[in-house]
């Protein structure tokens, strides 16, 4: 009865009876939704991107339908080499920063008796519910001449006089480490958490004193939360606009704010995809390098 | 000097604050000491102290009391790194990053061993246990048997002075089990070096050990070879763990010797024992015998040691038959063994028949009732 039933309907609707038969047409059908999402949200953009950065400019900032490759040829001029190096300066050495700063940290909490860590971990999260531009400006209250941090050096004699932090490289970087701290710290947590105790005492047990247990042991297999967090922080901290833009005064420039100057100051779009593209392939090929180099974490990443 | 022992524990103490706040004695006032070249067992139920007392040996914990000596010197607060004992972990806790060759040269690395001389050692000791050719596989390649061999082979290559043993066949089949079984032993037994065991399986302790620890609740209850653990057990707690027996309540009428004289209160019948502990004439005590140990007959020869009972339940388990009787209101089990092959029932005791157990002074073990 069910069986005559069904036949029925394989008959009505051919494409049924294809799906269930076909195994192909089955994993075709069932990775659609992801398909579909990742081809709206991310190929259609990046093509439109691209699309764009061989356009022109038009007169009114307007964007025409002309061919033009000249947007990437301006690029090679000697002033965007230098502040394409410089960008990446700054995303390195904040990535190291935060790589220096955020390990013991992880390593803290991830050693801590189980009931503290959630709690640790709440307080790493707990900046993230007040907007990211206030959070910039309690900083620029901080470091500007005569702030908070002047204040309570001159207070406990330390220094004389203003440091005139803001507006420094110094300002944007500490800007830069403070917001991706956490991208760093979470990802090496995960990894450091996951190292059971038991194999820091076979190292010790083999021979091993503290540091060597560290350095062959503890270091090695947190090497996938070194890769997951220099990514998280890398890739972002190379095209940050806003921490220079506030904290930097003009003086700073990153390829962030070529970016966004070209989209909304100069209204010169098909640059600013140009320049886009540019920043994109660069992470690229250092992203992949990089994850190359440090190649033995890789069977390690979940 | 050396000592003759190469581990000695002087009444040590190791007491843990429980998450409640309390003060809990995980060994407690535990002395014991481990001959050079023995295969010594420690053997109880979890949160015996059995774990807690090996890692005070290893130096993972400090005793809050008393001493540990390793090769005769008293050892305190030296740290696991510079002990010469090492581990082979219930977990095996195998460096997931590195190869097999480079998990078992580790040890020799942080010795400062020459490359050449790593390269022979651990040759040689992957041939030892078996592992010759997965040198460069990952820990993660490998079945379970192979890893808990390559943990041991970690452990060794450093030749201790004491090889610590963690429950290091928990996680394996029975079949592998019983086969790693002879083979720690006979490898035990070539190398001459020192294994202390720790172990929840009384059958595993009974096969390897030249000396067993029974534990419990932080104390050693018994300390002997197997033998002595199993026929003359001093505790009700040591005859109730090692293997099965019946227990029978009862009053010590009279003691001449190691023998007494003990009067079975649900019979009201006399039988004589071996008293293992010390008892006076008036203590209430427990018997116990084992159930391989009753022999089961048709008519008894003389009265004495003698008792009737009725089957109650008899299974056929192959090499013996699980007799269950009832005698004059006690549940007493016994193992016959099946001496003749044959596929009569008739044979075999069935539920309701009649017949007489035989209790040899022998097999009687008269215990301090607690």
């Amino acid at each position: 009865m069910t069986t005559t039933h069904t036949e029925e309907n394989n008959k009505r609707v051919p494409l049924m009876k294809t799906i269930r038969e076909n195994r192909v047409a089955q994993g075709l059908l069932l990775i659609s939704p992801a398909n579909i999402y990742l081809f709206l949200l991310m190929v259609l953009p990046l093509l439109l991107v691209v699309v764009l950065s061989f356009l022109s400019r038009g007169t009114y900032g307007d964007v025409v339908f002309k061919f033009n490759p000249s947007n990437y040829t301006r690029l090679l001029d000697p002033i965007y080499g230098r502040i394409l190096f410089y960008s990446l300066e700054v995303g390195i050495e904040t990535t190291v920063l935060c790589i220096l700063i955020g390990y013991p940290l992880a390593y803290y909490i991830a050693r801590a008796p189980a009931r503290q860590r959630s709690l640790l971990l709440f307080l790493i999260l707990v900046p993230f519910w007040t907007n990211f531009i206030i959070r910039i400006y309690a900083w620029i209250m901080i470091l500007r001449a005569g702030g908070f941090l002047d204040d309570v050096l001159q207070w406990a004699h330390i220094t004389q006089g203003s440091l005139n932090l803001l507006y420094t490289p110094t300002a944007v970087m500490i800007g830069m480490i403070y917001e991706f701290l956490p991208f760093m710290i979470l990802p090496l947590y995960s990894s450091l958490e996951k190292i059971e105790f038991s194999l820091l005492e076979a190292a010790a047990d083999l021979g091993a004193p503290p540091w060597k247990v560290f350095l062959r042991v503890t270091l090695p297999l947190s090497v996938p939360g070194i890769i997951a967090g220099t990514i998280l922080v890398f890739i972002p901290a190379l095209g940050m606009f806003v921490i220079p833009d506030l904290m930097g005064g003009a003086k700073t420039i990153l390829i962030g704010n070529v970016i966004r100057n070209q989209f909304l100051t100069a209204r010169d779009w098909p640059f600013g995809a140009a320049a886009s593209m540019i920043l994109m392939v660069l992470t690229m090929v250092f992203t992949l390098y990089y994850t190359r180099k440090a190649g033995f974490g890789e069977d390690l990443l979940v | 000097m050396t000592s003759d022992y190469a581990i000695e524990l002087r009444d040590v103490v190791k007491k843990f604050i429980t998450p409640e706040g309390n003060e809990l004695a995980a060994v407690d006032h535990v002395t014991m000491q481990i001959k050079n070249g023995e295969f010594f067992s420690m053997l109880g139920s979890s949160g015996c102290g059995k774990t807690t007392s090996l890692r005070l040996i290893a130096g993972f914990e400090w005793p809050t009391e008393g001493e540990v000596y390793i090769g005769g010197k008293p050892i305190g607060h030296t740290p696991p790194y510079q002990r010469t004992v090492n581990t082979v972990f219930q977990s095996y806790a195998l460096f997931q990053h590195l190869t097999v060759y480079q998990n078992v040269a580790f040890g020799l690395e942080m010795e400062g061993v020459s490359k050449d001389e790593i390269s022979k050692r651990v040759g040689r000791v992957l041939e030892m246990v078996q592992l010759k050719g997965m040198d460069r596989r990952r820990p993660k390649q490998l079945s379970g048997g192979q890893q808990q061999r390559v943990a041991l082979a970690r452990a060794l290559v450093k030749t201790p002075l004491v090889l610590l043993l963690d429950e290091p066949l928990g996680a394996l089949d029975l079949k592998l089990r019983k086969e790693m079984q002879l083979e720690l032993k006979s490898l035990q037994q070539q190398l001459g070096i020192t294994f202390i065991y720790v172990t929840h399986d009384q059958e595993e302790a009974l096969t390897m050990s030249d000396r067993i620890a029974v534990m419990s609740h932080g104390k050693v209850l018994q300390m002997g070879p197997a033998v002595e653990i199993y026929e003359r057990p001093t505790s009700r707690f040591v005859a109730d763990f090692i293997g099965e027996t019946n227990f029978l309540e009862g009053k010590v009428k009279s003691v001449t010797g190691e023998k007494a004289v003990v009067t079975i209160h649900a019979w009201e019948q006399e039988l004589t024992g071996i008293a293992t502990a010390k008892v006076q004439a008036g203590d209430d005590v427990a018997v116990s015998i084992r159930p391989e140990k009753i022999q089961l007959i048709e008519e008894p020869v003389t009265k004495q040691n003698s008792l009737e009972g009725i089957v109650v339940r008899s299974t056929y388990i192959g090499s013996d038959t699980h007799v269950y009787l009832d005698v004059r209101g006690q549940t007493i089990k016994v193992w016959d063994q099946n001496r003749i092959s044959t596929v009569d029932p008739n044979a075999f005791y069935r539920k309701g028949e009649k017949v007489w157990l035989s209790l040899i002074p022998e097999n009687t073990v008269i215990l301090p009732k607690d």
